[in-house]
């Protein structure tokens, strides 16, 4: 829809027409809304805890408390914990692992339905608000990683039942292929349910059902849960999970063939996501 | 003459017509299919002509037919025609919102629409926080805002209010300070959408004239829609009139604004409510009345007719209107002593007679109301195009007169003393 028209016979700075070209992300254009993604960032984070008592605390008081319920949960009653790691730090890494991705799909893919009052009204690239909610989400991952993080160092030094490897410095990467995976099947949902509003339905209760599908609450060296292997490494999040673990727990598997599987699978996905939803933000407010 | 900073080319607008969401997906595979065959798309020629009066028997509409013109630097456009004539569509395309179904623009310079205002607004946010919110979804820079901030808070006048949040804020502070954010944006094109029609009387005045300002002094580009006719003319120097989608007049305002009027009476909707035995006939001498002079003495006859229904002193209620709207003459039947009677199935005429009013030139639009002895109206007919004043020869001078600001023009003269 609009296009630098330098070769033009007049110099027009912007040109609306109704063909669009295919996956044309204008990234000198998002660089220029920076200040708008930043404020979009800030507003989400203050606008949480404005008139709470515990303020900013809520980010931390939920994963530990559901951290508690999954030990007492899927450890002591159901025994899906793996020996040898305490349960508390296993629970509290996966948790804030789940939450951040399960938390930024679930907004992300209502990008559309939920921000049709300010994309009916005024014009800055649409991708400016997945990519915002993106970076919210992790600045509240980092604050309830870091509390994993304290705890962690307990662990390691005090009572020394966590066996961290070297691995661990390729965490920051498998960070970003989450983040990124996040936003690819955000912004891929979104865009198809502008138009067949049942993906909606499907997406809410599907990412609970994918958290029994992502070794969340087990790991994936647990004997209990071997025999359906295949089936659960082919979910990208599987891999990424596991090396997590075992960078930080020495627990779980590092494989390199099932995290390239990750890795190549996410970029499709970005890539698919960005196209598509470049297609429908220039006519969904039509159909929304 | 200067350059055209925007140029719309044949741009359509095709609008799914009912329910979107039930078939949509065979809606898809048809045009797929035909696509692919070669031929045109299904939904484009089954598309007719917007009259909302009839019941289209078809599912697609065009909201915008073939619409082209230019618009140069400078320039203060306004875009006038009926509810859903297609102007707020054609302020959404040329903003971005959504994109045209034909057809291309072309745009030199920053385009900032404010189609609403307060876009953004979150309530738990405070006045200063929104401002900067606000500005940066306009597409200003922190930097820009921040160098207009005091401007900004001095143009609403809520400096005393800025750290709450805006959900305290009483609903006329809220406009004012969404519309000043959008006031101060420093864009070539400004896009406003009949925002205008919010806050008192002042504040209305302050807008129109911040607007004046930006496109008289500081030469930025302004389009405005509205209903309000006389903004639109205080404002605007040129005018694109929309009838059901297509172009109908473009050109200086003044001319936008007189073929609007005429396409608003031709299209003989008289509000006329009667329900107690009395019927509106018409205006017999209408010869009479569309050659008229200021000093000239109009007389109108009006013709009526009762049911099985009788009368006993009704009183007669004449008001005229001039093409702004307002009110330029006013008469009761009581006011000269006289009261009518109105006896069963008949037909009856009145006279009602005004001594040389000395109207300024334009059409005039008659509104009657007849009261029963109680005070209660018994027939009410609303602003019917009634009598046309032309200019001609009034003074023995020119023959025709510019710039009327006053709805009467007696007869006067200016000498030196």
């Amino acid at each position: 829809m609009n296009s630098k028209l330098k070769t033009d016979e007049e110099d027009w700075d912007l040109c609306i027409s109704a063909n669009n070209s295919l996956a044309s992300v204008n990234i000198q254009e998002l660089w220029q809304y920076r200040d708008l993604l930043i404020m979009f960032v800030k507003r989400d984070i203050i606008t949480v805890y404005k008139q709470t008592i515990l303020g900013p605390i809520w980010f931390i008081v939920q994963p530990l408390l559901t951290t508690i319920i999954f030990v007492v949960l899927f450890g002591r009653i159901a025994g899906l914990s793996p020996e040898g790691v305490p349960q508390f730090a296993f629970y509290l890494i996966s948790i804030t692992m789940w939450s951040y991705f399960s938390e930024t799909l679930n907004i992300t893919s209502k990008t559309f339905t939920e921000n049709a009052s300010i994309f009916g009204k005024v014009y800055f690239p649409r991708l400016i608000i997945p990519l915002s909610k993106v970076i919210s989400g992790f600045v509240k991952f980092l604050i309830q990683f870091s509390i994993f993080f304290l705890f962690w160092l307990y662990y390691l030094f005090v009572t020394k039942q966590v066996h961290p490897n070297l691995y661990i410095i390729f965490t920051p990467f498998f960070l970003l292929v989450l983040v990124l995976m996040a936003l690819g099947f955000g912004i891929l949902i979104t865009s198809i349910t502008t138009k067949y509003r049942d993906l909606s339905f499907l997406v809410s209760f599907g990412v609970q059902l994918l958290m029994y599908a992502t070794p969340v609450a087990y790991s994936m060296s647990n004997p209990k849960v071997q025999k359906h292997h295949l089936l659960l490494w082919l979910n990208p999040l599987t891999s990424i999970f596991e090396a997590f673990k075992y960078s930080f727990l020495g627990i779980g598997e590092y494989n390199i063939f099932w995290l390239t599987y990750s890795t190549v699978f996410t970029l499709i996905l970005l890539f698919l996501g960005i196209v598509i939803f470049n297609k429908v933000d220039k006519s969904f407010i039509d159909t929304v | 003459m200067s350059k055209p900073v925007i140029k719309i080319d044949n741009v359509s607008k095709l609008y799914r017509l009912g329910q979107i969401g039930t078939g949509t997906l065979s809606h898809d595979l048809k045009r797929w299919w035909a696509l692919s065959q070669g031929k045109q798309d299904p939904n484009e020629k089954i598309g007719v002509i917007n009259d909302r009066t009839q019941k289209s028997k078809n599912d697609f509409a065009w909201a915008l037919k073939d619409i082209s013109f230019d618009i140069r630097q400078g320039d203060t456009l306004g875009i006038i025609g009926k509810n859903g004539a297609g102007k707020s569509t054609l302020l959404k395309i040329l903003s971005r919102v959504t994109k045209p179904t034909k057809g291309n623009i072309k745009i030199k310079g920053r385009i900032a629409s404010l189609l609403e205002v307060g876009t953004g607004f979150h309530p738990e946010m405070t006045g200063r926080e929104n401002i900067f919110m606000n500005g940066a979804i306009l597409g200003m820079s922190k930097k820009e805002i921040a160098s207009k901030f005091d401007e900004i808070v001095d143009f609403a006048g809520i400096q005393q209010y800025v750290d709450t949040p805006v959900k305290r804020y009483s609903s006329g502070m809220y406009v004012r300070l969404a519309f000043a954010v959008a006031a101060h944006l420093e864009s070539e094109i400004l896009i406003v959408d009949e925002v205008l029609a919010v806050g008192d009387a002042e504040f209305q005045k302050k807008c129109l004239g911040k607007m004046n300002d930006v496109s008289h002094k500081e030469g930025r580009t302004v389009l405005f829609v509205s209903h309000n006719i006389y903004a639109i003319s205080e404002i605007c120097n040129v005018g694109v009139l929309l009838i059901n989608g297509t172009l109908g007049y473009t050109g200086n305002i003044k001319d936008t604004i007189e073929s609007y009027l005429n396409t608003n009476t031709s299209s003989g909707e008289v509000f006329v409510t009667s329900n107690k035995g009395i019927i509106w006939n018409e205006i017999k001498n209408r010869e009479h009345l569309s050659d008229l002079k200021p000093d000239d003495d109009i007389n109108f006859n009006l013709s009526f007719s009762s049911k099985n229904v009788s009368f006993d002193n009704v009183m007669l209620d004449f008001a005229l209107y001039n093409e702004n709207n307002e009110n330029v003459i006013h008469s009761r039947s009581n006011w000269i002593g006289k009261k009518f009677i109105v006896s069963p199935n008949s037909d009856f005429e009145i006279k009602y007679k005004i001594k040389s009013p000395k109207l300024a030139p334009g059409k005039h639009y008659l509104t009657i109301y007849i009261y029963d002895s109680s005070g209660f109206p018994i027939l009410h007919i609303d602003k019917i195009d009634a009598c046309n004043i032309n200019s001609k020869n009034y003074f023995g001078t020119s023959l025709y007169f510019d710039n009327v600001m006053s709805n009467t023009i007696p007869e006067f003269s200016i000498d030196y003393i």
